[in-house]
């Protein structure tokens, strides 16, 4: 085992660095995606009920399914692995930011209109930094969901740690398969931590005093 | 109604339009123009409501829920569009402007001071300021200078954020973010609703005071009518609908209330009710030896002796009373000191006698003292002086041309008044006529009758 990881030391390194970077752009391209969607939404019932009722069913999607599906029109390497991941990253996010919209204290809206805050800069300055907390909270439950999901991404040859798992699964029994199996999900392990860590930082630093817990 | 709109020509033409600094009154006049709310084919929540706030005046809108008065209120920001009607600020119509404009130059003060949680203390008074582009240090000035005109230390509290504040202290914050801009208009929605009766209290007093420093046009809506006779310049008592009752002084309606509605929302006791009427500071309030905290001591004895008095008060150095001493406890010490001074009730020159009595009866003594703006001290009053005071109370209150107000559909007539002053008048005979020729919806509105039944909003 130790002379497979001193061996390999500097393609573990890269494909974790891959691995971790593939997770957190998605993420960041995923939260985007969601508080747009969510800030079209969550005025209407109807239409977060629809947001909802999507992002329950698109999380029930198989992964493996949907990258190999992926495979026809993008074809393979990172696109279609950015494509699934941020899909699946989405979904929780949206449903925390529609939550978190939604428990914004009507009170405190019309307070702001009634101060002179027009409807945009009452969402940015009000409503998103209320909810951003519960947001958050979606972000790291997206970000662990997709550390696993990053892993998969290997079958349609994306980057990351994957090609670990799959090399040494398709092999077991060789020489250094076990090993190497063994080191991906360690890796993918001490990535979710490191990940998660930071965005417990990212909120430490983004979520205002006044409505920290 | 043709004849009147050569007036609405003239009035706007003649803009005065929110400019402050024109006499001492800094407040603006309000009209609201035979305005009505309507949602879908229900009745009106308010109907062809004329209106108008004289300015620099506090106007109190009281009524049972669901007769219209916050939606009144809202409509003047426009937070609530008007189905049909004007509004007039200053003689400019701001019924087309756009709403965030207008809004950011009318002071808005909700229940619990609606501060935003996420930002703090003095984020929340800079709100305004910082979206009509204020430079930085003006803001942080503004910012602390209205923290001091509302009791509260900046340097304590600018950084503190509003879950770390009392009630009463977010409700100070509340209306210190509205008077940021100084806007010459402040509403205020039953802004005290929601605090304990000791500290409503005092945020009443202390609201007293801001309006006599500003001299704001203040509108303020209040189910609570004992709130409206302490508070109010004039009291609109509104039924159903937007359909006022009765407008007047707070001494009219006690002692004429215009129908049996008003004397039943007025309540039992309207002769005990004007013991309300009469403040601290309308009735002689004695002078008494004080000290300042560190002042030479001997000399202070010398003045009481030569006073011929056995009791000094202290004065913290804001000029707060801290609290009695005696002159033997006086002359042990080298510096006035108040280590030993013993409590005593103080209350608010702005207090009502009834207030102040009550304040003597509960803490057993038979003085007090009395503070005025930001608590300073300014003499003491006793029981005998209240007493004296009850002995005096007319009964018969002064005629005072009362402001236009009316849900008949016709339109008051503009007057600039002394020191351009905007005021409104009603043409009596063509209000008559008006009435008369037009068999308009608002005739059947105007049946006392039909104001009993219900409609949905607040």
């Amino acid at each position: 085992m130790g002379s497979y990881l001193s061996d390999r030391w500097p393609q573990i390194l890269s494909a974790s660095w891959q691995h971790f970077s593939l997770v957190a752009q998605c993420l960041l391209l995923a939260t985007v995606i969601a508080i747009f969607i969510a800030a079209l939404c969550y005025r209407s019932k109807t239409l977060s009920g629809v947001a909802n009722s999507v992002s329950a069913v698109g999380l029930t999607i198989p992964s493996f399914a949907l990258l190999g599906l992926m495979i026809a029109p993008l074809g393979f390497g990172v696109a279609p692995a950015v494509v699934v991941l941020t899909f699946y990253c989405l979904l929780p996010i949206l449903r925390n930011a529609l939550v978190g919209l939604a428990g914004v204290d009507r009170s405190l809206i019309e307070a702001a209109r009634g101060i002179g805050m027009s409807s945009m800069e009452t969402f940015f300055k009000v409503e998103l930094p209320m909810a951003w907390p519960v947001i958050l909270a979606g972000m790291r439950v997206s970000a662990q969901m997709t550390m696993g999901v990053a892993a998969i991404s290997a079958y349609v040859l994306g980057p990351g740690l994957g090609s670990f798992i799959f090399s040494g699964l398709s092999r077991l029994g060789g020489a250094n398969s076990f090993e190497s199996v063994v080191t991906a999900v360690v890796a993918v392990v001490v990535i979710a931590l490191i990940l998660d860590g930071l965005l417990l930082l990212l909120g430490r630093l983004t979520i205002s005093r006044g409505i920290r817990a | 109604m043709p004849n009147s709109t050569a007036d609405h020509n003239s009035s706007t033409g003649n803009k005065v339009a929110f400019n402050p600094s024109m006499t001492e009154i800094t407040g603006a006049t309000i009209l609201l123009e035979n305005v009505t709310k309507s949602y879908g084919a229900k009745k009106a929540a308010v109907n062809q409501l004329t209106l108008e706030i004289p300015a620099g005046k506090t106007v109190m809108f009281v009524g049972p829920s669901g007769c219209g008065k916050t939606t009144t209120l809202k409509m003047i920001n426009r937070l609530i569009e008007p189905t049909s009607g004007r509004i007039v600020i200053n003689g400019e119509d701001v019924t087309t402007m756009n709403g965030d404009e207008l809004r950011r130059r009318i002071g808005y003060v909700i229940q619990a001071g609606g501060l935003l949680p996420h930002l703090t203390v003095g984020a929340n008074v800079g709100l305004v300021p910082k979206m009509l582009k204020w430079d930085k240090q003006r803001i942080a000035d503004r910012t602390d200078e209205l923290l001091e005109l509302v009791s509260l230390d900046p340097e304590i509290y600018r950084d503190r954020y509003p879950k770390e504040l009392s009630g009463g202290q977010q409700q100070r914050v509340g209306v210190a973010r509205a008077l940021a801009a100084d806007p010459p208009v402040l509403l205020m929605d039953e802004p005290f609703g929601a605090v304990d009766p000791i500290t409503r209290q005092r945020l009443q007093e202390e609201l007293i005071h801001v309006q006599a420093e500003l001299h704001k046009t203040i509108v303020f809506v209040t189910h609570d009518f004992d709130e409206a006779v302490k508070l109010g310049d004039w009291i609109v008592i509104f039924n159903e609908g937007g359909k006022i009752e009765q407008y007047g002084t707070p001494e009219q309606i006690l002692a004429h209330p215009a129908n049996e509605f008003v004397e039943d929302f007025i309540g039992s006791g309207a002769g005990l009710k004007q013991l309300g009427l009469t403040r601290v500071r309308d009735v002689d309030i004695r002078q008494a030896p004080a000290f300042t905290v560190g002042e030479d001591a001997a000399t202070a004895v010398a003045h009481m002796n030569e006073a011929g008095v056995l009791r000094a008060i202290v004065l913290d150095s804001r000029d707060r009373p801290i609290g009695w001493v005696t002159r033997r406890q006086l002359e042990r010490m080298t510096t006035v000191g108040a280590a030993h001074a013993r409590q005593f009730p103080v209350v608010s020159d702005s207090a009502t006698l009834d207030d102040a009595l009550d304040t003597m009866l509960v803490a057993g003594s038979s003085d007090a003292a009395v503070t005025g703006s930001r608590g300073a001290y300014q003499g003491i009053i006793t029981v005998q002086t209240v007493i004296k005071a009850i002995d005096h109370i007319s009964a018969d209150p002064e005629e005072v041309s009362t402001p236009v107000g009316h849900n008949t559909g016709a339109i008051p007539k503009l007057a600039t008044g002394e020191n351009g002053v905007i005021s409104y008048a009603m043409d009596e005979e063509e209000t008559a006529t008006e009435v008369e020729n037009d068999s308009a919806p608002w005739a059947e509105h105007s049946d006392p009758a039909e104001t009993h039944r219900g409609s949905e909003r607040a």
